[in-house]
């Protein structure tokens, strides 16, 4: 009982279905660790132990009747952006400090569905705007590695808690890469599906052309358990596809594919030669199970940054639009005036990194600037998308790094937004062509972990993840917890 | 070209934000420095490029006009600031 936080879904799925331990038990063992380590992490905005030992208890029941999901009974945590009905959704933000959703995410309510148990909600970026879980109004989270650094953002909360083992999976959002950024921070394994693949009803918007939901998890196994779940038409949600689904668990097991995988040659230029040397060596790896790799052209990957820059603050700006302290969210006190009302709850409710994306996108959207910026950027997007489009016309995927550098330090760039923005150097372009990416931990440098990205084409989530778990059954990067955490 | 005091509360009033002084001068810095690095998308020949608004290059499906829930407006409006009779408070409009 003592180390069951170090067991991935499968395992505990099998425990729970032999009754080695009740859902309950399993569900206490980690709320205990959540309030016994959590003060210095901050990974939790809310956690919610009544709801989850109800859960537990309902999911109990129907293990004892044989009437089960193969995830019944297994705790999560879900990222503070997904609404959940009675429960205080924040997105990070004073705006919504004391919002509580009339209704639910179709994501939450499809884990509901499952059987799994919501232990609470993370602690993010706000409105998911950061790569650091820096600009959080309940301030930052910690990376379990080294509480001196930061876990990564904008769901740096959800991988800090997988990290821990606070859960033994939580879901995230990834609009520039704040699933596989923060992943990759704190060594654990990070999925951005296909842009649609997810429904985004009830996930709050930041830029709805990029947002995605995502899963954080301690293996690729555990991540296709959870897309089996989560992936499907909704429709609540106009932009979510209605594309079959696959068994996304069982095709991982799957080793005598031959895939050729891309190395496109823009990720390696101006590369920390720590990285390389990682890079090769799970090329290496991935070599010795049937996979060749050719180098390929991304040419416009260098554009993607400040395309996105531009794109996500537009789209931003006008989604935010909606916080306008008159049906719910903070409203400033005694306002005089309508014009009064608006700028004092917006200039109160949001914070520095926020209001910045707002000014950057009303600037590139206002007369005289739309096609300037805003429409150029988007024409840089169809390059890019082109630029993918073309590669995986030859090869089944794209492998590079996640990030540039390993996690920095706290406060070491939350004063300089262009060295913000430009740690999602290699996380972008993905969100901008809508496809799958996933990262994978592959090493460490001086203590802190390394991440590993692959790219797939559209709805070819099955295929990167395959490649993931062909590369974790050879290497145990992902077996590696932090010695006080584990 | 580089924006103004100016400019950068005339942007903050598009986008109904009231600045402090401190915000302002620091706003003006900064959107200066990312429309900078930004124009580096100005030389990228796009002349016949489409704009791309959505990666999935999707159209708009339709769904048939049947009711599948309704709101509950008590339920809806426990989350609003300030309501009274059903309705949504704000200040004074028309004098």
């Amino acid at each position: 009982m003592d180390h069951l936080h170090q067991a991935d879904l499968s395992t505990l799925s099998k425990q729970l279905s032999n009754k080695e331990f009740s859902s309950v038990e399993l569900t206490q063992h980690f709320l205990n660790r959540i309030e016994q380590l959590d003060s210095t992490l901050n990974a939790f905005i809310t956690p919610t132990p009544e709801q989850a030992l109800a859960q537990a208890c309902q999911a109990d029941k129907l293990i004892q009747k044989g009437d089960t999901q193969t995830l019944t009974g297994i705790p999560l945590a879900h990222k503070d952006i997904f609404c959940t009905q009675g429960i205080k959704t924040s997105c990070g933000s004073r705006m919504l400090d004391t919002f509580i959703p009339p209704y639910e995410s179709t994501v939450t309510q499809l884990c509901q569905q499952a059987g799994l148990v919501t232990l609470g909600k993370t602690n993010m970026d706000e409105f998911a705007m950061g790569s650091s879980t820096e600009t959080s109004f309940y301030g930052p989270t910690a990376n379990p590695w080294d509480h001196t650094h930061v876990p990564g953002g904008s769901s740096g909360g959800s991988a800090a808690a997988v990290a821990a083992r606070l859960c033994p999976i939580a879901t995230g959002t990834d609009t520039g890469g704040s699933v596989r950024q923060p992943a990759s921070f704190c060594g654990i394994t990070g999925l951005k599906p296909t842009y649609g693949r997810v429904s985004r009803w009830g996930m709050i918007a930041f830029a709805s052309s990029l947002d995605q939901a995502g899963i954080l998890a301690q293996n690729a196994k555990d991540a296709a358990l959870l897309l089996e779940v989560i992936a499907g038409h909704d429709p609540k949600d106009s932009t979510c596809a209605n594309t079959p689904t696959l068994h996304y668990a069982d095709s991982i097991d799957n080793i005598t594919s031959r895939y050729t995988v891309g190395i496109p040659t823009a990720f390696f230029d101006n590369q920390d030669p720590t990285l390389s040397t990682h890079i090769q060596a799970a090329i290496k790896v991935l070599e010795n199970t049937g996979i060749k790799f050719i180098e390929v052209d991304i040419p416009h990957l260098p554009l993607s940054v400040p395309a996105y820059y531009v794109i996500a603050p537009a789209e931003c700006s006008s989604n935010l639009s909606r916080y306008d302290g008159v049906r719910f969210g903070h409203r400033c006190q005694q306002p005089s005036s309508l014009s009064d009302l608006y700028k004092r709850t917006r200039q109160e409710g949001f914070g520095t990194e926020v209001k910045r994306r707002i000014m950057i996108g009303t600037y590139a959207l206002s007369a005289g600037y739309y096609d300037a910026y805003y429409l150029k950027a988007q024409r840089v997007r169809r390059l890019i998308k082109q630029d993918f489009v073309a590669a995986l016309e030859k090869v089944d995927a794209l492998l590079g790094p996640s990030t540039p550098t390993t996690a920095f330090q706290l406060k070491e760039k939350n004063k300089n937004p262009l060295a913000m923005y430009s740690s999602d150097l290699y996380t972008i372009a993905a969100n901008l062509a809508g496809l799958p990416a996933l990262s994978i931990p592959m090493g460490f440098d001086q203590g802190l972990p390394l991440g590993l990205q692959l790219i797939g084409n559209y709805f070819e989530e099955a295929k990167i993840l395959n490649i993931a778990h062909r590369y974790q059954q050879q290497t145990n990067w992902h077996q590696q917890t932090p010695d006080i955490y584990s | 070209m580089e924006l103004s005091e100016q400019d950068v509360l005339s942007i903050a009033h598009l986008a109904r934000l009231e600045l402090s002084e401190a915000e302002t001068h620091l706003y003006q810095q900064q959107l200066n420095q990312i429309f900078n690095w930004i124009n580096q998308l100005k030389p990228v020949d796009t002349q016949s490029i489409e704009p791309l608004a959505h990666p999935l290059e999707l159209t708009q499906p339709l769904r048939p006009d049947t009711i599948t829930e309704s709101i509950n407006r008590e339920h809806n409006q426990s989350t609003a600031p300030a309501t009274e009779g059903g309705l949504y408070l704000v200040p004074q409009v028309i004098e």
